[in-house]
């Protein structure tokens, strides 16, 4: 009739853990046919917050992201879908996928990376459920609340969703720690469901050059445009050589002048990084551009002008021509 | 015969009309300050514009009205009764032919991306455009929602984060700006683009526009008349500040620098 006194506390110690994971999670894997995206780690990192966690791998010839997805920890199943219309991510042909696998598992949060792919997609489905997608998740407090970014990281909201039976989560990939290897899961196959044929890939310029993710790197060093043009870029590339892991981002005005391309561009509307090290090089650390780095652990800047914002949120500042000042610390590193 | 080719010619050059949808928000240079009752942010007495991403619309649509491809622009904006200003400043006097404000209660009122992208999925019912054009998010709210879900709830194509776009016929081929670079694709008309920073420059009003503008139509419907739910479905339990940082120090020399992240923080 009621746990015996001498045991109360294991038990309720055992009941508070089993209410602490209820949720079953459906994350939307983002990959190239060959590999899980570091963004989804993260994402299956958040997910295993919320209780079981199920990865989609959806894609074409995608054999080796689906094992990958089984081999993570926190994951205990695996959905995969081989089929020509996921090859390149299409929004239109898997948010019909999601929805099928969703009608027929009913799983109490879907999830993915805030990142371009978990953007595309993640709302679409969210709206054929019509519910609301809570967008940019930087803190799960338990399965029903989570604290989302919003004014340029300004303003820190903390959301309660009770009305919605399916809660859409797209979370942010710097705030949640990668899933490690270490589970074995098992790989079930679904129906694909088709093109739509609503949009067709034409092609893809993908940057190859090998460079270091921008997202994961342990060091990334950002110019900005006291650069003065693309060629001088060279010298973050090489200090990012040095360094070692160290990967090169840029601001929004160099990227629009057509210094570096977009995919470096760290911001509000670029990428939010958060590495061990930031070194903002020649760039005054505007609003929107703070809000891409300022979760860094460590922050330095170089900077000409003395009251450019980046020294209010940078633990070194150096005030000095940055083309004197990169050179003297590369001769020391 | 003539009346024949200028049949075809008609047929072959069918009207387009874009539909524009836009937001007013606090303006990008304002320091955003939480509010002291922790439930929002201060809106009172704040500068507000249009969102920096909506304009970019706003301008491509202007850009297909000059090419020739769209021969309406219709803009709807669904926020407080300020929101007209807006409509007027970023959309009627830049060559927006008429304006829709779905009026919301009080200028600070707030609206979830998913109720959005129902009001707009009943203007689009009403202005039946080719195809809509806004801003990838909105620069208060950044859940990057509404254009997704617009596109979802009518069962149409989406090009999202568009860094450029070309109509042709019944379709568009578009670049899009991904994490990992640039994709090209091609969707088919009717669709819901949302616009990136790099897709073009807005060009500022000039004053025979804004004079005209004062003119073009400009409909008020009353948010409660559009039979959407407007209730959130996300209660808003607490808005906060961001972590602080710590101050900082500034370093003499390049060398001191690099000393400094080496021993001190030890991050290299």
């Amino acid at each position: 009739r009621g746990p015996a006194r001498n045991s109360t506390k294991s038990n309720a110690k055992t009941m508070r853990a089993a209410r602490a994971l209820l949720g079953k999670a459906l994350v939307i894997i983002e990959h190239n046919n060959k590999a899980v995206s570091t963004p989804s780690l993260s994402a299956v990192g958040a997910a295993s917050k919320l209780g079981d966690v199920t990865a989609l791998v959806a894609g074409k010839g995608c054999g080796a992201v689906a094992e990958q997805a089984s081999k993570l920890k926190g994951v205990s199943s695996v959905l995969a879908v081989d089929s020509a219309e996921y090859e390149h991510g299409l929004p239109e042909n898997l948010a019909a996928l999601v929805k099928k696998v969703q009608d027929d598992k009913k799983f109490s949060h879907i999830v993915a990376a805030h990142s371009s792919f978990g953007k595309s997609v993640l709302p679409r489905v969210a709206a054929q459920f019509d519910c609301a997608i809570i967008a940019d998740v930087i803190g799960i407090k338990d399965e029903t609340t989570f604290v989302r970014s919003t004014y340029a990281g300004n303003a820190l909201a903390t959301v309660k969703s009770a009305k919605d039976p399916i809660k859409f989560l797209s979370v942010r990939p710097t705030s949640f720690e990668k899933a490690a290897a270490g589970g074995s899961a098992k790989v079930e196959s679904v129906a694909a469901t088709g093109e739509t044929g609503l949009s067709k890939w034409l092609s893809e310029e993908v940057d190859t050059s090998g460079k270091v993710d921008l997202t994961a790197a342990r060091v990334v060093i950002s110019g900005g445009r006291g650069l003065k043009n693309g060629d001088n870029f060279k010298m973050l590339y090489e200090m990012a050589t040095k360094i070692g892991n160290a990967a090169v981002g840029a601001t929004r005005a160099v990227v629009d002048a057509g210094y570096v391309p977009n995919d470096m561009q760290v911001g509000q509307t670029g990428k939010i990084v958060a590495p061990e090290l930031y070194i903002a090089v020649g760039l005054s650390g505007a609003i929107q551009h703070l809000a891409g780095m300022k979760d860094s652990k460590v922050i330095a800047c170089i900077n000409t002008d003395a009251e450019a914002p980046i020294f209010t949120v940078s633990d070194y500042g150096l005030v000095e021509d940055l083309f004197t000042a990169v050179p003297a610390m590369m001769k020391k590193l | 015969c003539n009346h024949f080719f200028a049949l075809l010619q008609d047929l072959s050059s069918h009207k387009m009309k874009a539909l524009v949808a836009l937001k007013r928000v606090i303006d990008y240079t304002v320091k955003v300050r939480v509010r002291p009752d922790k439930l929002g942010v201060v809106k009172d007495n704040v500068k507000h514009s249009c969102n920096p991403f909506d304009e970019i619309a706003v301008e491509q649509a202007v850009r297909f009205k000059e090419a020739k491809k769209v021969t309406e622009i219709v803009a709807v904006s669904v926020g407080g009764p300020k929101t007209v200003e807006i409509l007027r400043g970023s959309a009627l006097a830049l060559g927006v032919d008429k304006a829709i404000l779905i009026k919301l209660p009080k200028d600070d009122s707030e609206v979830e991306p998913l109720a959005v992208a129902k009001i707009l999925k009943g203007i689009v019912e009403k202005v039946k455009p080719d195809f809509v054009l806004t801003g990838k998010q909105a620069i208060d709210d950044d859940s990057c929602a509404v254009p997704q879900m617009l596109a979802s709830m009518l069962g149409w194509s989406q090009g999202t984060f568009l860094s450029s776009v070309a109509i042709e016929g019944k379709a568009a081929t578009i670049s899009r700006e991904t994490d990992v670079g640039i994709q090209k694709l091609e969707i088919k008309l009717p669709a819901v683009f949302s616009c990136d920073l790099r897709l073009n420059e807005p060009r500022y009003a000039k004053l025979p526009e804004i004079m005209k503008a004062k003119k073009k139509p400009l409909e008020e419907i009353d948010v409660a008349k559009t039979g959407v739910d407007v209730t959130p479905r996300l209660q808003i339990v607490q808005v906060s500040d961001p972590p602080t940082r710590a101050a900082g120090k500034k370093v003499k020399t390049a060398d001191e620098l690099v000393d400094k992240l080496k021993n001190e923080a030890k991050v290299l």
